[in-house]
């Protein structure tokens, strides 16, 4: 279980973030939504940790990322923007490297990494560096590092960023997948994807929330009943000219 | 004792790293090359007729300025350009294990290469009989040297994620150090008082290296050296706590 408590985080006197609360429970899929530059990024990188809050916190399964953010940390399994990965290491490599800073050792760390390949179908270039990959494979081989601990909760930016329309598929695929076990969050501005996987939306516009819903729920707030209409009425207009 | 293990696992991955580029490769023959070249062909070892390595050590601090910068400038900038620092600190590690087990990985890439000058030291006992206690603290004097050139560099790296940026900043930093200190300059302030200029001096790599090359392992120079390394380390902690963003 997640719980976000009133994040907030400035930029010199950029406000990109301004008090986001909200929970998400175990066998929640939960879609982050809104326009490049709402905050999705910096908010996910202030659970993770990655970024220190100006002010508010997270509570990772009872662990707080201010307080304990070691425990925190090994709770959360994370995909960032881009899905970075060590250029110069083989993709079996990298994926047991990451076990190991995951505290992973010995034959359970094979394991770990074995199934994470076959859960995300690396086998073909488990021997390849990471700079050879295609982007597909890249989002992939970074989608196994963020799972092979088993983490309760599973925090992936732009998922789908980037992929074709079969890559996109087989990603969502493994999502739904994993959905009953796990508290999941997944930011997109794709609309289709909302529909595809998410149980529950949330829309950031201007570094606040402004609406927290189940799909079907958002859509009846439009007249058309579709969710792109339901975005652009809720986010057009607050944006401002910042970037991501 | 997680704490040990999650350094040396960053460790290990860093050394590796270099080995997977031919930025190691490189990096050990011009080392080689450049002080074989220097110590033999311009201090004339052979020449000197003297056993000792003092012609060979009298190039570290300036072998070093060249070569420590290029080898640490992509430490923490290739992570900050390629994203891959936000995969290293969204891990249960905390980010001094993480600078720790860079620092050390990038401390011992260079003592690799020192390892290779060994040969040097069978030259001279074969044609003499040099004080091995002045090797030994010439090595020591040299290793600390290095840690302290890694340690800039490390701190430089985290400043910017330009590579370059980092590699000309550790330069003109350790420069600063070793000029600060190095008697040709330090004689061009005699006008000024004694106790002005050997202030200055003794935050200088030089004296304290010199020093330890005269085979006097002094626990003040010691001490110095690791003052600077120490004060590196916490610095790049800072730099990275207070970044904006990748």
């Amino acid at each position: 279980m997640l719980e976000v408590k009133q994040l907030r985080k400035t930029f010199g006197p950029i406000e990109a973030v301004r008090g986001v609360s909200f929970t998400a429970e175990k066998g929640e899929v939960l879609g982050f939504l809104g326009p490049n530059g709402a905050g999705k990024t910096t908010t996910m990188r202030m659970i993770t940790g990655f970024l220190p809050p100006t002010s508010g916190t997270a509570v990772v399964n009872g662990h707080d990322v201010l307080q304990a953010p070691v425990a925190a940390k090994s709770q959360i399994g994370y995909l960032p923007e881009q899905a970075p990965a060590y250029d110069s290491m083989t993709v079996t490599a990298f994926l047991l490297f990451v076990a190991e800073v995951r505290g992973i050792r010995g034959a359970e760390r094979k394991r770990v990494v074995e199934e994470a390949i076959k859960r995300c179908h690396l086998e073909r270039v488990r021997n390849q560096s990471v700079h050879t990959l295609s982007k597909g494979y890249r989002q992939r081989a970074c989608f196994a590092q963020a799972i092979l601990h088993d983490p309760p909760i599973l925090i992936m930016d732009e998922p789908t960023d980037g992929l074709d329309p079969n890559q996109k598929f087989t990603v969502r695929q493994m999502i739904k997948e994993m959905a009953a076990e796990k508290t999941i969050i997944i930011s997109t501005h794709i609309l289709e994807e909302v529909d595809a996987v998410c149980s529950r939306a949330i829309i950031i516009s201007n570094g606040e929330i402004v609406a927290n819903d189940t799909p079907e729920e958002l859509k009846k707030k439009s007249e058309s009943g579709r969710l792109d209409d339901v975005f652009r009425m809720l986010t057009v207009g607050k944006e401002s000219d910042r970037n991501d | 004792m997680t704490s040990v293990r999650n350094c040396f696992t960053v460790f290990k991955r860093e050394l590796k790293s270099y080995f997977e580029s031919p930025v190691a490769y490189v990096f050990m023959v011009v080392f080689l090359v450049l002080t074989g070249f220097l110590t033999f062909a311009v201090t004339s070892f052979y020449e000197r007729r003297v056993a000792d390595l003092q012609p060979f050590f009298f190039w570290h601090p300036w072998v070093y300025l060249l070569l420590i910068p290029a080898a640490t400038m992509g430490l923490w900038a290739e992570e900050r350009r390629t994203g891959t620092i936000e995969l290293l600190l969204t891990m249960p590690v905390t980010l001094l294990q993480a600078i720790m087990g860079k620092f050390l990985a990038a401390w011992l890439f260079i003592l690799i290469g020192l390892a290779m000058t060994l040969p040097i030291v069978f030259t001279a006992v074969h044609l003499g009989n040099p004080d091995m206690g002045v090797v030994v603290s010439g090595y020591v004097g040299s290793i600390l040297l290095a840690g302290s050139y890694v340690a800039v560099g490390m701190l430089t790296s985290a400043m910017s994620r330009s590579q370059v940026i980092s590699f000309v900043l550790a330069l003109v930093i350790c420069l600063l150090l070793v000029i600060a200190g190095w008697p040709p300059v330090t004689g061009l302030f005699k006008w000024a008082p004694a106790w002005l200029v050997d202030g200055v001096a003794s935050f200088s790599f030089m004296p304290h290296f010199e020093s330890i090359q005269r085979g006097v392992l002094d626990i003040r120079d010691i001490a110095y050296y690791a003052s600077v390394m120490i004060f590196m380390v916490f610095a790049t902690h800072v730099v990275l706590e207070n970044r904006k963003s990748a």
